[in-house]
C-alpha cells in the first residue's frame, strides 16, 4: 500500500472498530488526536481537500472534527 | 563478596500460617507445620548431614544420611521426612546417630571415584562436604567389588557432561526435572545395584531425549555428575552477584557465578520472586554471545552504505555523529531526525533515549519495538481497567483454578513461568489440577504434555479471536454465569448493559460464529462455562493476541470477560500479558512511544509537560511524533533523514522487510547502537558498540511490573555502559547531562514518574525487587492491581465487534501463515544464534500439515517457497499434525529466512501494531534460496566490510 492509501485505510479501520461507540465520529476524531501525528493528518487534510477519496464517512467526519479542533 | 553458594535449607518452605514449637538440640525453635524436622534445623543454624535432600524438590527420604533421634520415639528417622510437631524433642548428633552415618557414607564412597584433586566439583560437592562432616576415615569394604567406576561420560548436552561414575542415584536430578521443570525427561533406569539416571529412553543420550536443557538437573546434582562444562574448563567462582535475566519477560533472577571477570555459570536465584530458583536454556546457559567474535567493540563510521566501515575512537564518534544530527536539522527541519529505544536495554538506558530526542532533538519522534509486540495491550488495558500493564505477580498462579490460554505458548516463549503453571495443571501443590482452555490455532506443547491435557483446545482459524471471545461472553451472558455483584460495584453500569446486549444478540452466539471461527460451538460453551464457574479464573496471553488488526479489539475482550466473571482484583484471577522480551513493560513505562511520557501521560497533557519542562530546562513539543512506520515512509518521502536506533533491529523484526531497507536506505544518518551488526547495521552510517547485561548497571521491569536490578559484573568490552553512550552524545549535542550512574536517572524517573515515586536502587537493593506502582499509597509496591478498585475508578465494558481481516485466503494464496518462537532461540536471534543453542534449532523452518503437505508434494525436509502478496522467501517444510489443516507456521529468528518479506502491511486498528500472525500465503516445492534472499545476503555480506575494500571472493 501507498503511504496514502495506508491512511485512508487506518482511518476507515479507526472509524469501524469505534463504530458501537454512542458518538462514533467524535471516538473516532478523539482517537486520532491521542495518536497521530502533524505530517500524517496534515496528509488526509490535503487529500479532505482532493476530495477525500476513498474515506468512508464516518471516518471523514471524524478526519473534519479534528481539523476544526 | 566472596563465594558462597546459596543456603539449602534441604527440603521447600511450608506456607502454613500455623507454627509449631519444638526443642532441637536444646534450643527452642519456632516454625510453620508442615516444616520438616531438617528445614527446621537449618534455620536456627544446624544442618544435619543429607544428600538426597535439597530445597528445591520434595522430600525423598532414600540416602539414610539426615536420621535423628526424637524423645519418646522408637528408631531413627529422617530428619527429612519428618515433619515437625509441637512439643518434639530432637538430637541431631548422638553417639548413634554418628555410627549410623558413618556406615551410609563408607557405603557411598566404596562406589565413587576417588579423584577429589582432580575432580570439577571440588571444593563445592555435597558428597565431599558430608563424608567430612560424618568424619568418614576409612572405608572398609576395599574397592574391588562390582562398581559404577568405568562408566563413560556423556558430553551429548552443549552445556553440561553427566558423568554416570560420579552418579550417587539420589534422584535430585529426576525430581528436579519432574517437579522443577515438568518435562520429566529423566528416571531412574532399572532397580537395585543397577540404578542408574537416565535421559528419555534407553537409545537416548541427554541432547536425544526430550531434555529442554533448563539446568535443574545440574543445580539439583550434589556431586559432579551432572555439571556445567564452564565449571570444568574455568574452575571454581570466587564470587556471585546477584542480577536479572536478559532474555524474556519473565524477568528471572540470577546469580552470575564469577572468577575475576570471567562468568563461570549463570545459577538461577532462589530468592528471585520472577522465577524462584528455576531457569531455562537461554538464561542459565546462553550467555556465550557476550564474548563472541563478531561482537563489535570499537565505533565505526561511513559515508554511504556501500563504503566499508572505519573503525574510529569514541571522541570522534560522538562529534561526526552530533554534528550529523545538527547538520540535518539544520538543513531538513527539527522533526528531520528520531530514535527508537529498544526493550531489550535498561529502563535508565530507555529514558535517556526518549528524553534525548524530546529535550535534545526537539521533536517527539521517539518509538520503541513495543509497537510491534505489546502496544494493544498498553492500549486495551488502559481503556478498560485504567492502566497499561498486567494485573497480576507470577506467583498468583498458585491460587487459580482456572488457565485460560489464548495466543501464547509459554513452554517455548515464557518458558519458566510455563513450569511455574505446568506445577499448578499438575496439582503438584496437593491441590485438584487447575483446569485449561487452551485457545490457539496450533497444538502447543501445553494442549498435551506429561501429565496435563487441556480440557478444551479451541483451534480457532486464525484472525478470529475477538469473534471466539465475544462467543464466550454470549455464553457466559446469555446463561447467567456473570458475577452481578462485582459488575454492579465495581463497573460502569451502562457500559456493562450496553456491552451485555451486544453480546447476547444471536449473531454472535458461538453457533452463528462457529462458520467464522472454526470453532465447534459445543466445545466453546464448554469452555466459556468452565472459565465462569470453575473457580478462580486467570487468563495469560501473548502476541497471537496483540499481532492482528484487531488486537487491541482482543486486549479489551479478554478485560470485559474477566470483568464479567468477577475474576479481577485478588490473587489467582487476572488479565496477564506475557511479555516478549526483558524489558518490554519497562520500555513503555519509561515513555517510549510518541504520544506519552513517562508514566503513560499524554504530551499534550499541560501539567505532565510542564513538570518535564521544568526539571529538563528546555521546552517540549506538544504533538505526538511519529511512530516506527512513520519514520519509514517521512523517509522514503524524503523528509526524515536520521535515526538513532538503540539495541534494536528493525529490519528483521518489524514488517515489510522490503519498505523498512527503502526507508532506511532514504536517510543520510542511520545510527546503530548494538552489540553485533545487526541487520539494520547494514544501512547504516554510524556504528556505536553496545554493552551487554553482563557489563552495565541499571533494572528492567518483567511482564509482573517488576523491577529488577542489572548489576555489573565486568567492564564493558567496548569501554562504555549503553547509558554513557546515550549521555556522551547527550552531551556532544551540547545538553548538561551529567549522570554519574544509573541510580541518578532511576532517580530523576521517581521524581517525574507518580508510579515510580517510591523507586530507588537503595530500595531495590533492599527489597531485590519492587513491583510498580509504589508510592506513599504502596510503599512496597503492588503486586495485584486494582484490588478495591479500577485505577481507572469503574471498569469499562467495551464493546468488540469482530470485524474480519482484510488479508484474505483465496485461490493464489489459500492458507493461513502464522508466526512465533521456538525455546531455544530469541526473538530476531541476534543473541541466541552466537551460542550453542543452535544444536536445538539451526533454521526457521516451515510447519505445515500432513494433508497440506501431500497435496503440494511436499515432503518432510523438503525446501519450499513461501510465497504472499508482498513477497516471497525459501525454507524447509516440517510436515506436523501440530497444524490444522490450512494454516502453516515458522519462527523469526534467522535472518536468512526473512518471515517478514511475507508478512503484510495489515495493523492494528487502534495501535499500529503490525499484524504478523496472520497472512495469506502459498507453498510450494523449490529447489533453493529465493533471489531477494540471494540479493539480501549479497547486499549484507558486502555491507558488514570494514577497513580498506577488500577484493571480492572468489
Amino acid at each position: 500500500m501507498e503511504v496514502l492509501e495506508r491512511h485512508i485505510y487506518m482511518a476507515n479501520q479507526i472509524a469501524r472498530n469505534l463504530q458501537h461507540e454512542p458518538d462514533p465520529p467524535t471516538a473516532a476524531a478523539d482517537h486520532i488526536k491521542l495518536f497521530w501525528n502533524a505530517r500524517m493528518l496534515d496528509m488526509m487534510y490535503a487529500h479532505l481537500d482532493a476530495g477525500g477519496d476513498g474515506l468512508d464517512a464516518p471516518a471523514r467526519e471524524a478526519l473534519n472534527q479534528v481539523r476544526a479542533s | 563478596m566472596t563465594y558462597q553458594p546459596p543456603k539449602d535449607f534441604g527440603t521447600p518452605e511450608s506456607k502454613s500460617d500455623e507454627h509449631v514449637t519444638l526443642t532441637i538440640d536444646g534450643q527452642d525453635v519456632s516454625v510453620p507445620a508442615g516444616t520438616s524436622i531438617m528445614r527446621a534445623a537449618a534455620e536456627m543454624g544446624t544442618d544435619i548431614p543429607k544428600l538426597c535432600a535439597t530445597d528445591m524438590v520434595n522430600s525423598f527420604g532414600s540416602c539414610r544420611l539426615c536420621l535423628v533421634e526424637i524423645d519418646g520415639r522408637r528408631g531413627t528417622p529422617a530428619s527429612c521426612t519428618m515433619p515437625a510437631e509441637e512439643g518434639m524433642v530432637v538430637k541431631t548428633q548422638t553417639e548413634r546417630l554418628k555410627k549410623l552415618r558413618r556406615g551410609v557414607m563408607e557405603l557411598y564412597i566404596s562406589d565413587h571415584p576417588l579423584d577429589c584433586l582432580t575432580c570439577s566439583a571440588n571444593g563445592d560437592c555435597e558428597l565431599q562436604d558430608q563424608a567430612a562432616n560424618v568424619g568418614l576415615r576409612d572405608v572398609r569394604y576395599g574397592y574391588e567389588g562390582d562398581n559404577h567406576l568405568g562408566l563413560e561420560t556423556d558430553t551429548s548436552n552443549p552445556y553440561f557432561d553427566f558423568d554416570p561414575s560420579k552418579c550417587i542415584v539420589c534422584s535430585r536430578c529426576v525430581r528436579a526435572c519432574d517437579e522443577q521443570q515438568g518435562t520429566l525427561a529423566l528416571t531412574i533406569d532399572s532397580r537395585g545395584f543397577a540404578s542408574m539416571v537416565s535421559a528419555g529412553t534407553g537409545e537416548d543420550d541427554f541432547f536425544s531425549s526430550e531434555c529442554v536443557s533448563c539446568g535443574a538437573c545440574v543445580q539439583a546434582c550434589p556431586t559432579a555428575t551432572l555439571q556445567e562444562k564452564s565449571v570444568k574448563e574455568i574452575g571454581k567462582p570466587d564470587k556471585a552477584v546477584v542480577t536479572t535475566c536478559a532474555y524474556c519477560g519473565v524477568g528471572c533472577s540470577f546469580r552470575a557465578e564469577m572468577r575475576g571477570e570471567e562468568l563461570v555459570r549463570m545459577v538461577p536465584h532462589k530468592e528471585g520472586k520472577a522465577n524462584r530458583g528455576h531457569s531455562c536454556v537461554k538464561g542459565r546457559f546462553a550467555y556465550g554471545y557476550a564474548h563472541h567474535g563478531e561482537r563489535v567493540l570499537n565505533p565505526m563510521i561511513r559515508t554511504s552504505i556501500d563504503q566499508p566501515w572505519q573503525e574510529v575512537t569514541w571522541e570522534e564518534a560522538f562529534a561526526h555523529t552530533a554534528s550529523e544530527l545538527k547538520r540535518i536539522q539544520a538543513k531538513y527541519g527539527k522533526r528531520s531526525v528520531g530514535g527508537i529505544t529498544s526493550s531489550r536495554c535498561t529502563n535508565e538506558e530507555t529514558y535517556l533515549v526518549q528524553k534525548l530526542i524530546r529535550q535534545g532533538f526537539g521533536n517527539n519522534n521517539v518509538d520503541t519495538c513495543a509497537r510491534v509486540c505489546h502496544s494493544p495491550t498498553g492500549y486495551g488495558l488502559k481503556t478498560t481497567f485504567g492502566t497499561s500493564a498486567g494485573t497480576q505477580d507470577f506467583d498468583s498462579v498458585e491460587e487459580t483454578d482456572v488457565i485460560l490460554v489464548i495466543g501464547a505458548n509459554p513452554t517455548d516463549g515464557h518458558p519458566v513461568f510455563a513450569s511455574r503453571m505446568k506445577r499448578r495443571l499438575r496439582g503438584q501443590d496437593g491441590r485438584d489440577p487447575a483446569g485449561l482452555i487452551v485457545v490457539d490455532p496450533r497444538q502447543i506443547d501445553l494442549v498435551k504434555s506429561p501429565n496435563i491435557t487441556a480440557d478444551h483446545h479451541l483451534q480457532l482459524r486464525p484472525g478470529t479471536n475477538v469473534a471466539v471471545l465475544t462467543a464466550m461472553a454470549h455464553v457466559i451472558v446469555t446463561e447467567g454465569l456473570t458475577d452481578d455483584a462485582f459488575i454492579k460495584e465495581r463497573c460502569d453500569g451502562d457500559a456493562f448493559a450496553d456491552w451485555a446486549a451486544f453480546v447476547s444478540d444471536a449473531r454472535n452466539s458461538p453457533e452463528t460464529l462457529e462458520a467464522v471461527t472454526q470453532v465447534p460451538a459445543d466445545a466453546l460453551r464448554h469452555a466459556a462455562r468452565l472459565y465462569a464457574t470453575g473457580g478462580n479464573a486467570a487468563i495469560y496471553y501473548g502476541l497471537g493476541v496483540t499481532e492482528h488488526s484487531q488486537g487491541s479489539s482482543t486486549v479489551m475482550a479478554i478485560a470485559n470477560l474477566a470483568m464479567a466473571t468477577g475474576n479481577i482484583g485478588r490473587r489467582g484471577v487476572g488479565v496477564n500479558p506475557l511479555r516478549g522480551q526483558n524489558n518490554v513493560q519497562g520500555a513503555c513505562d519509561m515513555g517510549s512511544f510518541p504520544h506519552e511520557l513517562p508514566g503513560y501521560r499524554h504530551i499534550s497533557d499541560e501539567t505532565t509537560r510542564q513538570q518535564f519542562e521544568a526539571e529538563w530546562g528546555a521546552p517540549l513539543d506538544n504533538q505526538p511524533g511519529l511512530r516506527i512506520p512513520n519514520m519509514l515512509d517521512a523517509a522514503v518521502e524524503g523528509d526524515f533523514k536520521a535515526i538513532y536506533i538503540q539495541g534494536e533491529d528493525i529490519l528483521q523484526s518489524d514488517p515489510n522487510t522490503q519498505h523498512v531497507a527503502a526507508g532506511l536506505e532514504a536517510m543520510e544518518c542511520v545510527i546503530v547502537h548494538d552489540l553485533f551488526l545487526n541487520e539494520t547495521a547494514n544501512y547504516a552510517h554510524v556504528f556505536l558498540p553496545g554493552s551487554t547485561f553482563l557489563e552495565k548497571n541499571g533494572t528492567f521491569t518483567n511482564a509482573e511490573r517488576r523491577i529488577q536490578p542489572v548489576r555489573k559484573v565486568m567492564e564493558p568490552l567496548n569501554g562504555l555502559e549503553d547509558w554513557q553512550v546515550t549521555q556522551r552524545l547527550a552531551q556532544e549535542m551540547g545538553i548538561d547531562w551529567t549522570y554519574a550512574h544509573p541510580s541518578d536517572i532511576m532517580d530523576e524517573i521517581a521524581r517525574l514518574t507518580p508510579t515510580f515515586a517510591g523507586v530507588s536502587f537503595e530500595r531495590l537493593d533492599e527489597e531485590g525487587s519492587l513491583q510498580w506502582p509504589v508510592n506513599d499509597a504502596a510503599p512496597d509496591g503492588t503486586p495485584i492491581m486494582h484490588m478495591d478498585a479500577f485505577v481507572r475508578g469503574k471498569g469499562k465494558f467495551v464493546v468488540t465487534d469482530y470485524v474480519p481481516t482484510d488479508e484474505k485466503t483465496g485461490p493464489r494464496f489459500p492458507l493461513y501463515l502464522t508466526t512465533g518462537r521456538i525455546l531455544s532461540q530469541y526473538n530476531v536471534g541476534a543473541q541466541t544464534r552466537r551460542t550453542e543453542n543452535t544444536r536445538w534449532h539451526e533454521e526457521d523452518v516451515l510447519d505445515i500439515h500432513p494433508h497440506d503437505a501431500e497435496v503440494r508434494g511436499i515432503v518432510d525436509g523438503d525446501w519450499v517457497k513461501l510465497a504472499s502478496r508482498v513477497g516471497e522467501t525459501t525454507l524447509r517444510a516440517n510436515v506436523s499434525e501440530r497444524m490444522a489443516p490450512g494454516v502453516v507456521y515458522t519462527t523469526f529468528h534467522h535472518p536468512t529466512t526473512q518471515a517478514n518479506v511475507v508478512t503484510t502491511d495489515f495493523s492494528d486498528w487502534a495501535t499500529n501494531c503490525p499484524e504478523y500472525k496472520v497472512t495469506a500465503v502459498q507453498v510450494s516445492p523449490s529447489n533453493g534460496p529465493s533471489d531477494w534472499q540471494q540479493r539480501y545476503e549479497d547486499q549484507a555480506e558486502q555491507s558488514r566490510r570494514v577497513g580498506a575494500v577488500t577484493e571480492a571472493a572468489e
